[in-house]
């Protein structure tokens, strides 16, 4: 049989897997099968520039529609695999329709973690995930609008400074006694909350939700305490689970997240995964991650793609994600999970530029940068290579960062 | 279209004619040129797009704002022609622009 690589989900990781494919040689036929009905787009645009309408759809796209075309892609677009056949090699689509595969890559990405608010079916209740739900919301936002946000994670916080571009009243209600608590330090999470209330935003922390309310529409959201909030538009951030059904079925090793080894591949040997579905080990950090990012989908789809060419190559990138909220360009490199020392460089108490950096055992291991474009690039470097710093010179604002690192 | 005249680090040359409006990046990633990744989708946050503009070229690209004048401050390899190809929207002028992937990319 001529070689065939089936890519399931179309999203950042199929995007690249695709591109890479061709580049490493791949000659056999490739089909893109995903279930949203759009080519892959860019998802971070959905809760900034996408929202507030500076981005058209076409802006999103990943790749031009060409490419597709260019590339000999057989594409598959709003139409779901619901099975994996390892033995006989092929899927089954949700018509019944049956495909065979010599290489078969998973990038099915992950979705929105849904509670069942009382309320939660009302019109105007949201999750942000994929573009069809994100241009619905666009029917309830409007200046002098209310909003409320459960979830002061980032794309919550990013929702909530798109809506006041809008113009619109916002909530944010936080369960936990900070917002980004998961993800930074108390510092960052003090500066988050100053600028979101100096942009006129409420944010309630350690605050629960009792019920969604409203007729057909919601009108308000009833918290914990007992007090109602008024809403036109309700947006849940509560954070996702990975898509692992398919391959868990099939019998793929699951370890939260389709388990990969540093080659991008399952257990089953021509079978390789790749993006916020798959868990894998990294060097860097000497653990097993499942991130969520964009840099993820990208790099592993790169190594994936040798991998089904027959030109295995280990991962080891340094994980880095970004946020954009009003003028605010944060950029992060490495993971500050486990730190026991934050040294800040710059006044994260006033104005709206400082980086924190993050250190654990006397070892750096990752920035959160805000409108700190070089130390963001000076700690990325740094952290590529396992160089660490002098925590003492980091605070010390009168030597040039590059100086730091040199 | 504009003719946008890719050189990777080992000199093969690849040519793409290229929609005025869009960036040098998106057009890298549109035609599978390897060397620009584009991660952050050209919102300026990654420097995975970075490049050199043909000497010749360099005044057409146009300045670098200030955010992206310190993401290349401290990019691998740089030189005195250095961008980030995200930031550089395509224009009728440019038509035969020669830009150079670093090797770093590869
Ligand atoms: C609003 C928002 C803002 C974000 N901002 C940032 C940011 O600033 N920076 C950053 O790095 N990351 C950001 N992210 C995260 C980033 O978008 C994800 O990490 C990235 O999309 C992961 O890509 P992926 O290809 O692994 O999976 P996904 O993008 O999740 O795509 C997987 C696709 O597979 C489809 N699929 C699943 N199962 C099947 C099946 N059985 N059959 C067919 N199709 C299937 C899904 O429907 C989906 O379309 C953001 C995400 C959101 C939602
Ligand atoms: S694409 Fe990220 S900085 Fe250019």
């Amino acid at each position: 049989m001529s070689e065939h690589c089936i890519i399931i989900g179309a999203s950042h990781a199929a995007a690249q897997l695709v591109s890479s494919l061709r580049q490493e040689g791949w000659e056999g036929k490739i089909s893109l099968i995903g279930d949203e009905p759009n080519l892959p787009y860019h998802r971070p645009p959905l809760s900034k520039a996408f929202f507030v309408g500076e981005k058209t759809e076409d802006e999103l796209l990943i790749r031009a529609a060409d490419f597709y075309d260019k590339n000999n892609v057989d594409l598959l677009l709003g139409s779901r695999v619901t099975k994996i056949d390892r033995d006989a090699k092929k899927i089954t689509l949700e018509d019944g329709a049956e495909i065979a595969y010599t290489k078969l890559a998973l990038t099915t990405g992950a979705r929105v973690r849904k509670i069942p608010f009382t309320g939660c079916e009302l019109a105007g209740v949201f999750y942000m995930r994929d573009l069809n739900d994100v241009k619905q919301t666009h029917k309830f936002t409007g200046p002098g609008k209310s909003a409320v946000i459960i979830g002061g994670g980032y794309i919550g916080l990013e929702t909530a400074a798109s809506l006041r571009k809008i113009g619109m009243n916002v909530i944010v209600i936080e369960a936990m006694e900070r917002v980004l608590q998961r993800v930074t330090a108390p510092e960052v999470s003090a500066f988050y909350t100053r600028v979101h209330t100096e942009e006129g935003v409420d944010i309630r922390t350690q605050a629960g939700v009792d019920a969604i309310v409203g007729e057909k529409h919601v009108t308000g959201v009833r918290l914990a305490d007992g007090t109602t909030v008024p809403a036109d538009l309700v947006i849940i951030g509560v954070g996702v689970i990975p898509n692992i059904e398919l391959a868990k079925e099939a019998g793929l090793t699951i370890d939260n997240g389709i388990a990969v080894n540093e080659f991008a591949t399952t257990n089953d040997p021509d079978i390789v995964a790749a993006g916020d579905c798959t868990n894998h080990y990294n060097p860097i950090y000497d653990r097993k991650l499942r991130l969520e990012s964009v840099q993820n989908a990208t790099d592993q789809a790169k190594i994936a793609a040798k991998s089904i060419c027959g030109k295995p190559e280990a991962y080891n990138a340094l994980p880095w994600f970004w946020s954009d909220q009003y003028d605010l360009k944060l950029q992060i490199a490495g993971l500050s999970q486990g730190f026991d020392q934050v040294i800040i460089r710059g006044n994260s108490e006033q104005g709206r530029s400082f980086a924190a950096f993050y250190f654990s055992k006397g070892r750096f291991i990752a920035v959160d940068a805000i409108n700190r474009p070089k130390e963001f690039m000076m700690s990325k470097r740094a952290l590529t290579s396992g160089q660490t710093a002098d925590p003492l010179k980091l605070a010390d604002e009168s030597i040039e960062i590059k100086d730091v690192f040199n | 279209m504009p003719l946008i005249i890719y050189k990777s680090h080992d000199g093969n040359t690849q040519e793409v004619h290229a929609e005025v409006g869009t960036s040098i990046m998106q057009a890298a990633v549109d035609n599978g040129i390897d060397g620009i990744l584009g991660e952050c989708g050209g919102c300026c946050s990654c420097a995975t797009c970075h490049c050199y503009v043909d000497p010749a070229w360099v005044a057409k690209a146009g300045e670098p704002d200030s955010t992206e004048k310190d993401m290349l401050d401290c990019v691998l390899d740089p030189q005195d022609t250095s961008r980030l190809s995200c930031q550089i929207v395509i224009t009728d002028e440019m038509d035969g622009i020669i830009i150079a992937m670093p090797k770093s990319q590869y």
